[in-house]
């Protein structure tokens, strides 16, 4: 299969790229590792007249801790989050999120950036930046704006970047001591999308009670759900096996998930909960709590 | 339009070739280079039988635009053997019959190589990781697993 016809730019700096797009409006599409964009092409559910290629661009791959957040480079590709001593020692929520997102093949090529900015729901970073309370930063012609993840996603493949803009880094704060994260998603086979997966991040204060909750849930609805309502209810709660299980229950609620073949609605739902009930108990454990 | 002076080097022979932007790595590879052991398969990214190394990272050329490749270093299959005599990971493949109908070689043995890079002293567990994207559907993977292994020892 072919992509229909495009021009191609392979801009040097990010002004020059933000230009381009600035030009081609809606008919241009910024191209970072393409193994999202470069599919939807070759099957036509997608077109641009316009590739603006960002992974020429100096500067855009990096994972650093700097100034209370984490950093992490827009071109940054999965297989570097695997890799990084800083992501493996400290961000294990990150880690076990890199290495169930497609194959290690594509996570050679697939970025962090594009994973978040290509809007779908089954993607598996937007529940975890979700949970971890990050931000976006987006260059526009304007200059550089910072977008709260819970802002991030307004549609089905649509998120809050305008078409002249880039996002260029995912800042994540970095947590407290006391604090743990986990991802847990059950998917039919390598590679594939989510059936259902949820992401939790809690920071635990002094006397073990859950100071911050963050979930999020994948696949399960037009956007990447934030279960606003477990959240709110662990919040000042010791997070023994009864309060995660009615987290996790609530948690399920928020989930609109639609059958397909992985599985019935009621199906999905069920594994939502339950995956969210999974990664609570895996944040608590990390985060010092029993 | 859209058409576009790229410079690779494939197997250490440098090329300079016009492409349309749309071209997919892999066509550049197998129709105008003429270097037909990369092969296609799914043509959607899942199998992994068009697996290349660019810049020494194995990747699926199925999902690559020629025009991405510009300026780069590119390896194929057809890059294993030296001087008439097999690579070791070729070899492995022989010996522990890694392989039945052969479609998915190609891929397997380019990932194959990438991880031994990485990687000289895999487990079973780190070779069955690395081959999860490149699918075989003569579910031959015990005997290529052991002919990974094979050539990592023959590479100690």
């Amino acid at each position: 299969m072919i992509p229909s016809s495009f021009d191609y730019h392979a801009p040097g700096t990010l002004a020059e790229a933000v230009s381009l797009l600035d030009r081609h409006g809606e008919e241009a599409k910024v191209l970072a590792g393409g193994q999202s964009l470069l599919p939807l092409l070759k099957l036509r559910l997608g077109q641009a007249a316009h590739l603006v290629d960002i992974g020429r661009i100096p500067g855009l791959a990096y994972i650093k801790e700097e100034g209370g957040s984490l950093r992490i480079g827009a071109a940054t590709v999965e297989a570097a989050l695997e890799r990084s001593d800083l992501i493996r020692s400290k961000y294990p929520i990150l880690l076990e999120t890199a290495l169930v997102i497609a194959d290690p093949l594509v996570r050679n090529r697939a970025t962090v950036g594009g994973n978040l900015a290509h809007g779908d729901p089954a993607n598996d970073h937007p529940a975890t930046m979700l949970a971890l309370g990050a931000e976006i930063v987006a260059r526009g012609p304007g200059g550089e704006r910072t977008i709260p993840i819970a802002k991030f996603f307004t549609g089905l493949f649509t998120t809050a970047l305008a078409p002249n803009e880039i996002l260029t880094e995912i800042r994540i704060p970095v947590p407290p001591s006391g604090s743990g994260g986990a991802y847990e998603k059950l998917e039919r086979k390598v590679g594939d999308f989510a059936t259902a997966g949820a992401a939790a991040h809690v920071t635990l204060g002094k006397k073990g009670e859950v100071e911050r909750a963050g979930i999020g849930l994948t696949n399960a609805g037009p956007t990447p759900v934030k279960a606003r309502e477990a959240e709110d209810y662990l919040r000042g709660k010791k997070p023994d096996g009864a309060t995660i299980a009615e987290a996790a229950r609530l948690a399920a609620r928020a989930a609109a998930p639609t059958a397909d073949r992985r599985g019935s609605v009621e199906y999905k739902r069920e594994m939502a909960r339950v995956l969210a009930a999974r990664a609570l108990r895996r944040a608590v454990q990390r985060a010092g709590g029993r | 339009m859209a058409a576009h002076k790229i410079r690779v080097t494939v197997n250490g022979t440098l090329h300079e070739v016009e492409v349309e932007s749309r071209l997919l790595l892999v066509h550049l590879l197998r129709d105008v280079l003429r270097l037909t052991g990369t092969h296609i398969g799914c043509d959607t990214t899942h199998c992994g039988a068009c697996t290349v190394l660019l810049d020494g990272e194995a990747v699926k050329s199925c999902t690559v635009l020629a025009v991405q490749a510009d300026g780069r270093q590119l390896m194929t299959v057809e890059g294993l053997e030296q001087d008439g005599r097999l690579h070791p990971i070729q070899e492995g493949f022989w010996q522990e019959h890694g392989l039945q109908c052969g479609f998915c070689t190609p891929g397997m043995l380019m990932t194959s190589y990438a991880l031994l890079k990485r990687n000289p002293k895999p487990s079973e567990t780190e070779i069955r990781q690395a081959i999860s994207g490149n699918l075989c559907r003569c579910t031959g993977y015990v005997n290529i697993v052991k002919a990974v292994q094979y050539a990592a020892a023959k590479q100690q």
